[in-house]
């Protein structure tokens, strides 16, 4: 018994074209969807997410990180994305602040707790201080003045007053 | 503007808003603006498109109501100010509205621009202002609109109508959506005269807490800066400056770098002879563009380039040393005598008691988080760009200079903004990105590292104050000296000779007015720097001087710096400064009070901790800061800061206290940390590890802010609360650890010293 072949399978007898084979690359993931990155090897995260898949909420401010612009979480581990080469990255799983919020949209608690503290100047920094302050809260759920201390980031609009506020109403369970 | 245009030609100047029928049964209503009685209709107001509209409101079929904001927000708040401003009037529910960022307005006024909504600077502390002058026009026309329409469909008179939250509210209660509404009320014609505005009892959200409308979009990463702009085919370009900028290339060799995989091209800049500085190119640079960020910055990287010194070879050690040489010549004539009350010169030989101090003050940089970035189109008979800018009409300019384009073939689009200072109210960067994009002829995405941000800015000169005060037998200053000296930052610009002081120091800024008799006198220093506006200039520098120096009367009075400062401040009332400018003591001296009560300032001799004061006035607000400070060792806590301000009406509270929470951490950064240094007329700062914005741990936990109820026209608070936090902080230093501290920056200063 013939079978009709599948017509996807089988080129148009008069095409010229062939199929391009599937490129070798890093495979990621990136809040929570799969990609695989088929150019240089040694491009870093941070253009990575803002070129190439214009994820342009983590920022650039600097060529070392400093300020905290960039981070990301990499394996629940906090990464300055311009640190780090997507060379690393294979098999890895990447967090940035485009992936906080649940798929209906509501808010991450601590999204929701920089919007009602309002803790926003210019708000160009304010990825980095909710990646860092995430990382912050998933070592010390409730974490000591101290320990707010110790984020790494900057902000010259001066927003810091309100950033402990918000990072403790989150530690709370969004209340003041 | 339009200045040079016979306003007798004109039949009426009486202010304008367009009302239009929107696509969808929208309202629409523009903006006034003078002078636009007999503009054309703008093409992109009977289409679809969002942008270009004008400042404007409009309320669409299903009532959601869309305001469009006309000045940049860089951090200032003006998406929620502006637009509340507009909301009130139009008794909008504000769960219902959102606003878009306007991008520049402007018309071709027979070949020149005319800007159509009028003030569109940010960061200048007068956004609030102006639009309390003439956008709640706006909101009240759209109300009176939309009660004519709910008239007619009612039969009846509208003055039995009134608006509640995007509804029109009929006597017998019924409610009608402002969306139902639009559509008939795009068609009823304005008024002859302006609708008058709300009266203050009838507010319902000025006054009110707002957080800021974009902070969704902000916390979710939705956000778009300019440099999160992208056009399909844009040429990534990153630049290598030459650090002089009268310098060159020496020698060049790009075949490294071109080889690198998805770079284009490389190009070289120049300056623009005889262009004034911000306007054109900074420095002659080699521009690197590449398909992508990364291969623009590696090709950057393997650039074999050479730079050719220019002429000048300065260090700050020497410009400083200048500054010093100057106002200790007794003999030196000053540039500019900026105020000369009374006789000084008598007054001082007969006083009892004389006191002298010279402050230091260092270079500075801008810093802003987002770099320096412009996205540049530049076809044959359009440009558009994609700027953060703190004035668009500048932006304007020099697009136009470099095209030749026809004024409103220029459009300038202008999203929320990575923060200014100052520094976006220079161009250099969108001259660049013109250049390069007319000479690659493709749209080009120009970004500056971060070492280039800090190497070529137009930077805050250091600057020196050196005040000699003499006091009579009843402690009372009888005179005040203040010789100041430093690098103009409006030189270079075009401005004339005499009037180069006047971003150097405040000619009415205290003492002014308290003092009968009163010289301050500006000595301008030569620098081959590129200088330009700074967040807070003058005031800031000015203050720190000036209220570090009323501390120090104080101590030399051996009495409370509150009890000196409110015995220079005197009883309450309205002291003329000249120029129209005045100053209300019994303001200035309310907010003074209200930091100390809040602070327990009656513990000032008693506590282990310091305790510190400050006060000013700018443009008709009044702020005043309180500090304690303690000492663990070598190591400075700033334990508490309050501040207070009066600022007339409140038009958003919560804006107001992180705008002034925001000043005085950014005040406290700069001042505890922050300095430029330069050799060779080389910055010797490269990254934010040379040049240390303050870290959570150093600052304050929190910022206690005292907002003064008022009901005089709101004032600007964009930087209000800047000039006082240094001095009140230094003062606090002084009493917990008796270093008076007169360098900055204050923490490198007061271990030096302790």
């Amino acid at each position: 018994m013939a079978h009709a072949q599948d017509p996807i399978l089988t080129p148009h007898p008069g095409s010229t074209i062939t199929p391009e084979k599937v490129r070798d690359g890093i495979d990621l993931q990136i809040n929570g969807r799969a990609y695989r990155h088929t150019g240089d090897p040694h491009m870093p995260l941070l253009w990575y997410l803002r070129d190439v898949l214009r994820l342009t909420g983590t920022k650039y401010s600097g060529e070392h990180g400093e300020g905290g612009y960039d981070l990301v979480l990499v394996n629940g581990k906090l990464a300055s994305a311009i640190g780090t080469p997507m060379e690393q990255l294979e098999g890895k799983s990447v967090l940035t602040v485009e992936g906080l919020a649940a798929a209906d949209g509501k808010l991450h608690p601590l999204q929701q707790a920089f919007v009602d503290e309002d803790a926003i100047g210019c708000g160009y920094c304010t990825p980095g201080w909710l990646m860092a302050s995430l990382d912050l809260l998933n070592r010390h759920p409730q974490p000591s003045d101290s320990e707010i201390d110790q984020l790494p980031n900057l902000c010259r609009c001066g927003c810091q007053t309100r950033v402990r506020r918000a990072i403790k109403r989150a530690a709370k369970g969004g209340h003041a | 503007m339009s200045m040079d245009r016979d306003d007798a030609m004109r039949p009426s100047r009486r202010r304008f808003l367009q009302v239009l029928a929107g696509t969808a049964g929208a309202l629409v209503v523009g903006i006034p603006f003078a002078d636009a009685v007999d503009a054309p209709v703008p093409a992109a107001l009977t289409g679809d498109t969002l942008y270009g509209l004008g400042a404007y409101v409009r309320i669409d079929a299903d009532g959601n109501v869309i305001i469009g904001v006309r000045d940049p927000d860089t951090g200032t708040g003006t998406s929620t100010s502006l637009s509340r401003i507009i909301a009130d009037e139009l008794d909008a529910d504000w769960n219902r509205v959102s606003t878009v960022p306007l991008g520049l307005g402007v018309d071709d006024d027979n070949g020149k621009p005319r800007f159509v909504y009028g003030h569109q600077t940010s960061g200048l502390g007068d956004s609030i202002p102006a639009a309390w002058a003439d956008l709640r026009e706006a909101g009240a026309l759209a109300r009176w609109l939309l009660l004519q329409a709910a008239a007619r469909r009612l039969g009846a008179p509208a003055d039995q109508l009134r608006c509640d939250a995007g509804n029109v509210v009929a006597p017998d209660g019924r409610r009608f959506g402002y969306g139902t509404l639009a559509e008939a009320a795009s068609k009823i014609a304005p008024p002859d005269t302006p609708v008058p505005v709300k009266s203050p009892d009838r507010y319902t959200l000025i006054g009110q807490p707002a957080g800021d409308i974009d902070a969704r979009a902000i916390v979710t990463g939705q956000a778009v800066y300019a440099l999160d702009s992208y056009v399909g085919d844009a040429l990534v370009a990153v630049l290598s400056h030459c650090p002089w900028p009268d310098g060159g290339v020496d020698s060049l060799d790009t075949a490294d770098a071109l080889a690198v995989k998805g770079v284009v091209k490389v190009v070289q800049l120049k300056p623009e002879p005889g262009v004034p500085l911000g306007q054109t190119v900074r420095a002659p640079a080699v521009a690197v563009l590449a398909e992508n960020t990364w291969a623009a910055l590696q090709g950057r990287a393997r650039l074999k380039l050479q730079w050719k010194p220019g002429s000048q070879n300065e260090s700050s050690a020497w410009f400083e040393q200048q500054a010093t040489d100057l106002v200790n010549d007794k003999n030196a004539a000053p540039t500019a005598r900026v105020r000369d009350d009374g006789d000084v010169d008598t007054a001082a030989r007969k006083a009892a008691r004389h006191v002298e101090a010279t402050y230091v003050q260092p270079w500075l940089a801008h810093a802003t988080p987002e770099p320096m970035n412009c996205l540049a189109r530049i076809d044959k008979d359009h440009a558009s760009l994609v700027v953060p800018t703190q004035s668009p009409q500048q932006a304007w300019q020099v697009v136009q200079r470099l095209t030749g384009l026809p004024p409103a073939q220029i459009a300038i689009s202008v999203p929320r903004v990575g923060g200014g200072y100052g520094r976006r109210l220079d161009h250099d960067y969108v001259a660049e990105a013109v250049m390069l994009a007319k000479q690659v002829e493709r749209p080009v995405k120009l970004m500056w590292t971060r070492d280039e941000d800090l190497a070529q800015d137009f930077y805050r000169s250091a600057s020196i104050h050196k005040f000699s005060a003499t006091l009579d037998g009843k402690r009372q200053v009888v005179s005040w000296n203040q010789r100041m000296a430093s690098a103009s930052a409006l030189a270079q610009r075009g401005v004339p000779d005499n009037r180069l002081w006047t971003s150097e120091v405040d000619a009415h800024q205290l003492p002014a007015g308290l003092v009968p008799n009163l010289r301050s006198d500006w000595y301008a220093l030569p620098s081959a720097m590129p200088r330009g506006p700074a967040r807070g200039m003058p005031h800031t520098g000015n203050a720190f001087a000036v209220e570090s120096f009323v501390d120090e009367i104080a101590h030399a009075l051996k009495e409370d710096p509150l009890v000196t400062r409110l015995r220079l401040i005197g009883e309450p009332r309205v002291v003329p400064l000249g120029d129209g400018r005045t100053l209300d003591t019994g303001r200035l001296a309310n907010v003074l009070k209200l930091v100390a009560d809040r602070i327990e300032w009656k513990n000032w001799l008693r506590t282990v901790n310091g305790l510190g004061i400050a006060c000013w006035h700018i443009g008709g607000a009044y702020v005043a800061h309180a500090v304690e400070a303690s000492l663990q060792g070598e190591r400075l806590n700033i334990e508490r800061v309050v501040c207070a301000v009066d600022v007339g009406r409140v038009i958003n509270p919560t804006g107001l206290e992180g705008q002034v929470a925001g000043a005085t951490l950014d005040a406290l950064s700069t001042t505890l940390n922050l300095s430029l240094s330069y050799k060779d007329s080389q910055v010797q700062q490269h990254n934010w590890k040379d040049y240390p914005l303050a870290s959570m741990a150093q600052l304050p936990d929190t910022c206690e802010v005292i907002v003064v109820p008022g009901d005089r026209d709101p004032t600007g608070a964009s930087f209000l609360a800047m000039p006082t936090a240094a001095p009140a902080l230094a003062n606090a230093v002084f009493r917990v650890s008796a270093v008076r501290v007169r360098r900055l920056p204050l923490l490198k200063e007061m271990l030096r010293m302790l």
